[in-house]
């Protein structure tokens, strides 16, 4: 990292280049470095949870402190790592790459939001040390509770609403840039697939996050003031919370999701050697699923007290969204056909994104179908399909992606035998982690409780003896990345021979992204 | 709007314009979700807000609404003589502008503190006291006037930056669009304020 960007003139010194710069490759490696660090901190506490459940009547840690890490986990996993996830790290690194611009349209806006990000990450922390202890409400911070409860919930919300706002400012920015910022000939059909998602990400982004906001708005405003929305002794109505919650944060499972999905589009060409199946079905069936991910939010709610027409109605729509899903998998597997497949780790975390995300969309329906639903509410069968959709999918990707453009990033090459071990580890380990938790749910071990009875103890000791596999493939990972990254072998400038922007630029880049501005003729992924 | 791709990172007005207006989007759904509750609310308690609007002053709700409405003629003014460069008069209507705005908020001030002497504020014994949809009137009464009572002031805090910036001479007859985009934000703020006048004062 001695050349590119990284060695660019600046007015600051040392860390200050970095928490100051509006160069969107660096705000992407500053949101990188926080993310991660983020992630180990919410792995930790996930290795913790299953630890304390690795046999029934283990009593290392209160069932108090057990509330509050599973809450803590969850509002790190979610709103630390994995929403603001691929498109603050990777899309802004590679958005304005990729459509050939110099930097995001309001690159200071772009700096704002990673301070955003990180104030609200700073007060969702200091809530656990400060007022009346850390928050025990679960991620999803349902009324009545959140707001009787006496622990330090409106400190860790107000974090969560200063996140929200740093994801609106990414999407208003990326999408601005789309539309405004692409390279002379670069048409809305030769736009590269990852592009396409984040554009779809940044309409959620935009159009969802101000839901969440008002809704946290509203936890605090009850607190402090009890007005009186959602508490019945005054005439509110709990339920109508549990609406305004999903109508943001099912959408929000799609600004999870998509640009995964965008991601594993963009690698699946350059190791197969081949054009992708079906560009403009790929294109669109994004904006599909985040169109009709707006409309489902209901599924959430079916055991809550709704009348039947509407949870038939939202059941239906549910089935819908799997229509444009299954079209991006069977336009992926398309793509490898007759093509020359270079089985390298980004595409090997992309074969595992493929198979787990579909085992997560799959039970996803089984839970979309009224009768079944009422069996899994509420279990551990949740909380496998929401870590075979979000670890197993976009975190996959997520990894995917890292390890395709880490060339591009640093310059150097990661250790190509270190990586397929640390994805075989991780892969074994996700299943045997997840998989019995399937097994779980099915015969009734509800989700969030400290203890369980003993006829649940072996797929309870298997998934705990998964966790540490997983973890130990994500630390050789991790060690991989970082010690690749001071001293891996020179990568050059175009490592798989891909044929979309990045690539076409050195490696890093230089700090104003292109020594000329590209002029684009063909589409993107042209492989004869 | 046009679509052709640019690529000067200067400046850019419409992507500057463009970037303002997917903001607005985000503040119309943040009403938004009060909007939903207010509506929910209103059909399952309908005479209960019937009778608490009453109680509202609808003349304060009316001078209120014509001085924002007409702060939204002066903003628009002052964006007209900008373009022809004549940065005196639209300093004076910015200044204008911003004295409405002060205006909407010392009558809004005296309007609250009005019902709150009545011991009619949330969580209050008084309130309590009365129906449920009485208390959640007054509870979205406060809540979304609240809102938009920041709101206000956020616009007067940015209009007051760009005061300083035309008598400075950065936002001129060439460069303009931020007073532009912050004569968008003061519309969007007359605009929510239309909604919320019919909702809690006219429709009794
Ligand atoms: C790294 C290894 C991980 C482990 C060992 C782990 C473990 C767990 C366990 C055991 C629970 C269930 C707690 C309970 O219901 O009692 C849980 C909940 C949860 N996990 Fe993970 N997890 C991991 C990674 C992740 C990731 C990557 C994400 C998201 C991207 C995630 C998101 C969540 C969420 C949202 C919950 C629900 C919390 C709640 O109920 O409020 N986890 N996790």
């Amino acid at each position: 990292m001695t050349s590119g960007f990284y060695t660019a003139p600046s007015n600051h010194r040392g860390i200050f280049a970095w928490i100051f710069s509006t160069d969107h490759k660096r705000i992407g490696l500053l949101y990188g470095t926080s993310l991660f660090t983020f992630f180990l901190v919410g792995m930790s506490l996930g290795l913790l949870m299953r630890a304390k459940l690795i046999a029934p009547g283990v009593h290392f840690i209160s069932a108090q402190t057990y509330n509050s890490v599973f809450t803590l986990h969850g509002v790190i996993m979610i709103f630390l790592f994995i929403i603001p996830g691929i498109p603050a790290v990777l899309g802004n690194f590679l958005l304005p790459l990729q459509i050939g611009a110099r930097d995001v349209a309001f690159p200071r806006i772009n700096l704002l939001s990673w301070w955003f990000y990180i104030s609200g990450a700073a007060c969702a922390l200091t809530s656990l040390f400060t007022g009346g202890g850390p928050p025990d409400t679960g991620w999803t911070f349902y009324v009545p509770y959140s707001i009787r409860t006496g622990t330090n919930v409106s400190l860790a919300v107000f974090g969560v609403f200063l996140l929200g706002m740093s994801s609106t400012l990414t999407g208003l920015n990326f999408l601005t840039t789309i539309h405004r910022l692409r390279a002379p000939g670069m048409k809305w059909k030769r736009l590269p697939l990852f592009v396409w998602s984040l554009y779809a990400t940044g309409w959620v982004q935009l159009l969802a996050t101000p839901i969440l906001a008002i809704t946290l708005l509203l936890i605090i405003v009850e607190r402090f003031f009890g007005v009186g929305f959602f508490d019945p002794a005054k005439g509110g109505d709990p339920i109508l919370f549990e609406h305004l919650f999903w109508i943001y944060s099912h959408p929000a499972v799609y600004i999870m999701i998509l640009p995964g999905m965008g991601v594993v589009t963009e690698i699946i060409p350059v190791f197969s050697r081949r054009s992708i199946f079906g560009y403009t079905a790929i294109a669109l069936s994004s904006l599909g699923i985040a169109f009709f991910g707006y409309l489902v939010w209901g599924h959430h709610m079916f055991t809550s007290g709704m009348s039947d027409e509407s949870r038939m109605i939202f059941s239906l729509l549910t089935f819908l969204v799997a229509i444009p899903s299954g079209i991006k998998v069977f336009n992926w597997v398309a793509s490898f056909y007759k093509g020359s497949i270079e089985v390298r780790a980004p595409l090997l975390f992309t074969l595992a994104f493929i198979f787990l995300f579909s085992i997560g969309g799959l039970t996803g329906l089984v839970q979309g179908a009224l009768a079944t639903n009422v069996q899994v509410h509420g279990t551990y069968f949740i909380v496998a399909h929401f870590h075979y959709v979000m670890f197993g999918g976009t975190a996959f990707a997520f990894f995917a992606g890292i390890y395709y453009w880490f060339p591009k990033i640093t310059g150097r090459m990661y250790r190509e035998g270190v990586a397929k071990t640390a994805w075989f580890l991780l892969f074994v380990g996700f299943n045997t982690l997840y998989f019995p938790m399937f097994v779980l749910g099915w015969e009734g071990m509800p989700r969030r409780y400290y203890d369980y009875l003993p006829q649940f103890a072996l797929p309870n000791l298997i998934s705990t003896i998964g966790s540490w596999i997983l973890a130990s493939g994500i630390i050789l990972m991790a060690v991989n990345l970082i010690r690749s990254a001071r001293s891996g072998e020179a990568a050059g400038n175009n490592p798989w021979g891909g044929t979309t922007l990045e690539w076409h630029t050195s490696s890093p880049p230089p700090a104003e992204n292109f020594e000329t501005v590209p002029v684009v003729t063909t589409g993107p992924y042209e492989y004869s | 709007m046009t679509d052709a791709p640019i690529h000067s990172e200067h400046k850019d007005y419409i992507g500057s314009k463009l970037g303002m207006w997917f903001f607005l989007f985000t503040e119309i759904i943040l009403f938004g979700g009060l909007f939903l509750l207010y509506s929910v609310y209103r059909s399952l308690h309908h005479d209960d807000f019937h009778r608490a609007a009453t109680e509202l002053s609808v003349f304060i709700g009316t001078v209120n609404t014509v001085i924002l409405i007409t702060s939204s003629l002066t903003v628009a003014l002052a964006i007209n003589a900008i373009k022809q460069d004549r940065r005196a008069s639209a300093a004076v209507l910015l200044g204008v502008t911003i004295a409405l705005g002060l205006l909407f908020l010392v009558n809004k001030y005296f309007e609250w503190t009005g019902h709150i002497h009545e011991g009619i504020y949330p969580d209050s014994p008084e309130l309590l006291a009365k129906s449920h949809g009485t208390i959640l009137f007054y509870g979205l009464y406060y809540v979304m006037t609240g809102l938009h009572g920041i709101h206000v002031i956020a616009g007067m805090a940015v209009l007051a930056g760009v005061l300083v910036m035309v008598l400075r001479g950065t936002v001129n007859g060439k460069d303009y669009v931020k007073l532009e985009n912050s004569g968008l934000f003061w519309h969007l703020v007359d605009l929510i304020w239309i909604y919320l006048f019919p909702l809690f004062y006219l429709i009794t």
